[in-house]
């Protein structure tokens, strides 16, 4: 028997690698409801060469591998479903460059979203890039990855269609540059005018390679940035609102909550959405374009805008918003996930009907966000319930609701965002059979071992 | 049944209706503002419901103390007008509901209400609330309700402000200190107005704070300043508490500056406006308030009411004045810090 | 029922505690020397609540996970959460409990049985007291402050220069003090952060009936852990008394403390690091760096990570002794004189004397010893012109 523990400390400094049972444990369970499953080995690989010779190793011995960001997309996309080894990507952290001209920032395999967003904000103020609400611990690479959405998804889309150039470890070992930067010294494009193979690397949740270094492009960062906050207690006005104001290429971001408590929040929808400027009059000129745009709500009393004071504008502007975070704490339990599918704004208000029903018929807190993507194209629509990490009951009841929710969100129009292991199954159920064909295929084809995080994406 | 106890009478013998006339938003001629006024009392339709900014002040205007202000309000809510979007009023009516999540302190016979705004937990502090620091209670349990005028909401007054007087006195409260301008106004003007019974004696805190002023003589120094007041729109409702707010400015050696848009003429903090009305007509009024504010080049701007402050202040600062809230100001006088200062907007990045 | 074991689970392991404010680097000393999540507050929060529950047995290593945290309270600041005060409580309380259980790993064995044989950590007699501090006036009924010196500076050899400063600082200032000489024991501040409550207890006890016995009403320490258990824990024990911090007396009598010593210092760029008993247990952070701005021919410059932010020099927690974080580039102190060192400071002032020999250290280390002085405020001050 090969001892793949001396063999993984010969790669890797031996002070970052382990499989005693603490390590094991934690890296066998995300704070979600996906069950647990620990990896045999836990490893922090910091350049490419090593993770290279730990995917060689794996392949040799057909070990499973799994690659680890933040661990934060709560759907238990990081539990080793087949153990083996749990790669932690976070120290392979450097931004390797700020490319100013080009607009875009190399970054590595394990750049937080809030190391980046620091440097940013230190070192070139006018640039930025598009942070999600997730903990600023989350990964760049990762929330890529899954295809996650940002601050600035509303302007410009998903927050992998600002990725422009890869370099990822294939799960055969070779080390493969995608995009411009396969020919070029710039990163400017993950595929045109080239073949766009980037699309091999996002939506699979890890089982086609592992990224070690990803180019992400920067927007202007203007000067001032506001928040406006529209109300409405009619769900079925949502879209439009939604629309009109996606349509004015006037706003950053657009999010739209429903929750019960506090209790400022019941019985209504909160449009909550940025305007930024370079000046006080830009701010003011759109603050009162947007105003306009949704004159006739206000006119017919259906909707109204919130007078913010300073310390409620406090949480909304950070990035990541915190308060996102503190829904966990809700019912003091320590847990919540959602469900979040990506769907057709005009579902908005089916969606949370759905959402307040489960909250009833399993006595759960509820709350939505659902974020515009795109102007509008589609929105992420979060069903997400708390659970009370020491009630086991109330963790069964959270996982029923958003397998519900789920079912429910695909037979309406929806396709699960970072789908964990279920709503995988029931995803590939609905899918075209042709398309499930050529991922089979390509995933063969990628990963012939199929070492990389095996469960996921599974046909069978 | 409570009811609004309206004197018709007055109205009816009234020449000149000051109430619609001396209204800053609803300019009437004396002929239409009768006319109109009439179909109010009648409860017809008149335009006066639909374009009243909910300001409170005809409340002051009215000569003979008959409250034309609750009649507005109380016309409206039976016609069904929305004075603000039926989103923000739901708001309201959700935020401030009772539901057992209050504070408080360490009562005595004498308290301090701290109403539902979280400002006092800062400034009712020091030398002036030596006694009473402890005293006092805080919360939607003792928030006063009056904000429910401003949304043609007197049924939910109705409904909730027994309760709360019911609350207070179930603390063994025989002497309310008001730290909100409105709370004052609530027991002194509104409670009487629809017949709701106070069972204790509210007192207003500038009162308060000239009591304590005097008590404290040898501490106090004059602080020889010129400041712009910005009078809030419950003050409407107890017009007196401004003859108590110059003996208290007389006493800190305080001038308050004379300017167009101070007592009688007082404009709003325009933010309630701005919600139920658009941002055209709040900026107007805020711009006005604050051109004139400056006009005068203040030391400070004071402020009385948390929610001016919250409007205001930051605007305030903006231009370079600098917003004090009335409490504060007494606590220079005696040597102590403001307190109450402008969250920078850093607390989370 | 200890209250952790009620509350561990609501830890959601969301990481904002491995963070300062801005996010620029990770602030949790522990999580930045080990990077396994294990080694994060979430991790070391869900591994208690696991070996609660029986899903993870106890082993020295996981003590270890424990105990490597320095209690340096950044969780507690960075923790969006309610809960977040009582973060540092939680994993005291299951120290406790493994203590209790007598379930702890080797070295902090050997300084809880050194306390409690010896009434300090380094296995030290009374008659052991270094030289300067025996030389010092004891504490008479009717002097104005009792000098508590604590046992780093009672024993340690590096902490020297800090200790004849500071009673230099008080001289000048007019003030009188005195000390309780042989009769000065632990002040349980470390005792109690590693869980074993009853010693501290009972130290503090000690402590406070020896105060009682001369009428002390006011107390100066020199080190922020003592200030930290006394101004409290033994405020509540029945003998209230005043208790400051020597660089609030200091930053008090800043003008009368003259300016008179001369000494060769390379640069008069000052960088402050603040100590976490000091900041985020206590909130001092201006006193003290008024104590240096107060004096001549100082610049004051902030590592990026200053005040609340400011980053552990590992030694919390008993880690100036049991040192469970030392051996790597990345272990707190190493990281901590680096980022002084690049502010382009030439002194590293400090206020503590755990931080003043763990960053001391860190700069041999380092190799920075042409380009940083480590001094605590008095020294510093001293050397001032
Ligand atoms: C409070 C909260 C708010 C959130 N808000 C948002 C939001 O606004 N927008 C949003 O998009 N998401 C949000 N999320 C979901 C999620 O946290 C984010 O998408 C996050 O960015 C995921 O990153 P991670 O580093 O945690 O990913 P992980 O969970 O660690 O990994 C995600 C996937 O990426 C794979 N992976 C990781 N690293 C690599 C690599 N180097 N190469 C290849 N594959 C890799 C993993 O195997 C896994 O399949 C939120 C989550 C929480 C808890
Ligand atoms: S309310 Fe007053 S002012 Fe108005 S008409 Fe009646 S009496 Fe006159
Ligand atoms: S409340 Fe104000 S706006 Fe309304 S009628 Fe009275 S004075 Fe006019
Ligand atoms: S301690 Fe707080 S900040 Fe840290 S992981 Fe737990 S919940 Fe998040
Ligand atoms: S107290 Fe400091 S060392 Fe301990 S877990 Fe919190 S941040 Fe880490």
């Amino acid at each position: 028997m090969i001892d793949i523990y001396n063999e993984l400390t010969s790669i890797v400094d031996k002070d970052f690698v382990s499989n005693k049972p603490e390590e094991l444990y934690i890296y066998g369970r995300d704070p979600g409801l996906m069950p647990a499953h620990e990896p045999e080995y836990v490893v922090m690989p910091s350049t490419v060469e090593e993770v290279q010779a730990i995917v060689r190793l794996a392949n040799r011995e057909k070990i499973a591998i799994v690659p680890k960001g933040g661990g934060l997309s709560l759907t238990g996309l990081v539990i080793p479903q087949k153990g083996g080894i749990l790669l932690d990507m976070k120290k392979m952290d450097r931004i390797i460059e700020i490319n100013e001209k080009g607009s875009y920032a190399l970054i590595e395999g394990g750049t937080t979203h809030g190391a980046l967003k620091s440097h940013l904000l230190k070192n070139y103020p006018h640039l930025r890039h598009s942070i999600p609400d997730s903990p600023p611990i989350a990964t760049v690479v990762a929330n890529a990855v899954i295809h996650g959405q940002g601050r600035l998804t509303q302007q410009r889309g998903f927050n992998s269609d600002m990725v422009c150039g890869l370099e990822v470890v294939l799960p055969t070992g070779e080390v493969c540059k995608i995009g411009t930067s396969a020919v070029s010294d710039y990163w400017f494009s993950k595929g045109a005018p080239l073949p766009d193979l980037s699309s091999l690397f996002f939506g699979w949740c890890g089982t086609t390679g592992i990224i070690t270094k990803m180019a992400v492009k920067l927007y202007p960062c203007k000067k001032l940035r506001d928040v406006m906050l529209f109300l409405t207690d009619r769900a079925e006005l949502v879209p439009d609102i939604m629309l009109k104001l996606g349509r004015t290429e006037m706003i950053e971001d657009l999010v739209v909550t429903a929750q019960p408590i506090p209790l400022r929040y019941a019985g209504n929808y909160y449009i909550l959405f940025y305007i930024t400027g370079d000046s006080e009059e830009e701010l003011e000129y759109k603050r009162k374009y947007c105003w306009h745009t949704l004159w006739e709500y206000f006119e017919k009393r259906d909707g109204g805008f919130v007078s913010l004071v300073p310390e409620m504008k406090a949480p909304l502007l950070s990035m990541p918003s915190k308060d996102t975070t503190r829904f966990a704490d809700v019912s003091k339990g320590g847990g919540f996930e959602y469900s979040g599918p990506i769907a057709p704004i005009e579902k908005y208000a089916v969606y949370v009907k759905k959402l307040e029903e489960l909250a009833v018929k399993y006595n759960l807190y509820y709350s939505s966000a659902a974020r515009m993507i795109d102007g509008g194209h589609s929105m992420m629509f979060s069903f997400s319930y708390t659970f009370n990490r020491a009630d086991a009951q109330t963790m069964k009841r959270a996982k029923q609701a958003l397998d519900e929710a789920a079912e429910y969100a695909l037979d309406n129009g929806g396709v699960m965002w970072k789908p964990n292991l279920d709503e995988q199954k029931i995803t590939i159920r609905k899918m075209d059979p042709n398309t499930l064909e050529l991922m089979t295929r390509i995933k063969k084809l990628l990963d012939p071992n199929g070492i990389m995080n095996p469960g996921n994406w599974e046909v069978l | 049944m409570y009811e609004l106890i309206f004197d018709r009478e007055k109205c009816a013998r009234c020449k000149s209706i000051p109430c619609m006339t001396k209204c800053q938003y609803i300019k009437l001629d004396t002929v239409t503002a009768k006319k109109e006024w009439q179909k109010v009392l009648d409860g017809e339709d008149s335009f006066i419901l639909e374009a009243c900014t909910t300001c409170y002040a005809c409340n002051e205007y009215c000569p003979h103390g008959n409250n034309p202000f609750y009649m507005i309000v109380d016309r409206q809510e039976k016609k069904g007008i929305l004075p603000s979007p039926r989103p923000i009023i739901t708001m309201w009516v959700n935020q401030c509901e009772p539901v057992g999540k209050f504070t408080v302190g360490l009562l005595q016979e004498k308290a301090l209400s701290y109403c539902f705004l979280a400002h006092f937990n800062v400034l009712a502090h020091g030398k002036l609330f030596e006694d009473l620091e402890y005293s006092a209670v805080y919360g939607q349990e003792f928030f006063c309700n009056a904000v429910y005028l401003h949304y043609a909401k007197t049924s939910l007054i109705k409904e909730r402000l027994p309760k709360i007087i019911e609350n207070i006195r179930k603390q063994g409260i025989k002497e309310l200190v008001c730290l909100h301008d409105e709370c004052y106004a609530t027991y002194t003007s509104l409670a009487p107005a629809y017949g709701i019974e106070v069972p204790f004696h509210p007192i207003h805190y500038y009162d308060y704070l000239i009591e304590k002023l005097k008590a404290l003589k040898d501490k106090v120094k004059p602080l020889g300043l010129k400041v712009a007041y910005q009078r809030n729109c419950s003050t409407r409702l107890i017009p007196e508490v401004d003859k108590s707010l110059d003996e208290l400015f007389n006493l800190i050696g305080v001038e308050r500056a004379v300017r167009k848009y101070d007592r009688k003429n007082a404009l709003c903090c325009a933010e309630i406006i701005r919600m139920a009305k658009g941002p055209e007509l709040a900026d107007e009024l805020q711009k006005k308030n604050l051109d004139d504010m400056q006009s005068v080049k203040p030391d400070y701007v004071v402020f009385n009411c948390p929610a001016c402050w919250d409007s205001l202040a930051t605007k305030v600062a903006e231009r370079g004045m600098k917003p004090i809230h009335v409490i504060d100001l007494c606590r220079l006088a005696v040597g102590e810090e403001q307190s109450l200062n402008l969250e920078k907007m850093e607390a989370e990045v | 029922m200890k209250r952790y074991q009620s509350q561990i689970h609501r830890c959601f392991r969301c990481g904002y505690c491995k963070f300062p404010t801005d996010y620029s680097a990770y602030n949790c000393p522990a999580y930045s020397r080990f990077r396994f999540d294990t080694y994060s507050t979430g991790g070391r929060l869900w591994l208690i609540y696991a070996w609660l529950k029986g899903e993870v047995p106890w082993s020295e290593h996981l003590a270890e996970i424990l105990y490597t945290c320095t209690t340096c309270k950044n969780c507690v600041e960075q923790c969006p959460m309610k809960f977040a005060p009582e973060i540092v409580d939680w994993i005291i309380e299951a120290r406790s409990d493994m203590v209790e259980q007598g379930k702890i790993p080797a070295r902090v064995k050997r300084f809880l049985e050194s306390v409690y044989n010896y009434g300090n950590p380094l296995k030290k007699t009374a008659a052991e007291r270094l030289p300067w501090t025996k030389g010092l006036k004891k504490y008479k009924e009717g002097t104005q402050y009792l000098l508590f010196l604590g046992c780093l500076a009672s024993y340690e050899e590096a902490t020297r220069e800090m200790v004849e400063n500071c009673v230099k600082a008080l001289d000048e200032a007019g003030v009188s003090y005195g000390t309780l000489g042989d009769d000065e024991t632990c002040c349980g501040n470390e005792v109690y952060a590693m869980g074993e409550m009853e010693l501290s207890k009972q130290l503090a006890e000690k402590n406070i009936s020896k105060f009682k016995e001369l009428g002390v009403k006011s107390v100066i320490t020199l080190c922020p852990h003592g200030y930290n258990i006394m101004k409290n824990q033994y405020q509540n024990m029945g003998y209230p008394f005043e208790v400051l911090h020597y660089s609030q007396v200091l930053a008090k009598h800043a003008d009368e403390i003259a300016r008179k010593v001369e000494g060769e210092v390379k640069g008069k760029k000052v960088t402050y690091h603040d100590p976490c008993y000091l900041g985020r247990h206590n909130k001092l952070y201006e006193t003290p760096r008024k104590a240096i701005a107060a004096h001549n021919g100082f610049e004051l410059v902030e590592m990026p990570r200053n005040r609340r932010d400011a980053f552990c020099c590992g030694g919390g927690s008993g880690n100036f002794i049991n040192d469970y974080l030392a051996g790597s580039k990345d272990s707190p102190a190493r990281i901590r004189v680096r980022e002084a060192a690049e502010t382009g400071a030439g002194i590293l002032a400090v206020a503590c004397p755990g931080c003043l020999i763990m960053l001391k250290e860190a700069v041999k280390t380092e190799n920075l010893e042409d380009r940083l002085q480590v001094m605590d405020l008095a020294t510093v001050i001293a050397k001032s012109k």
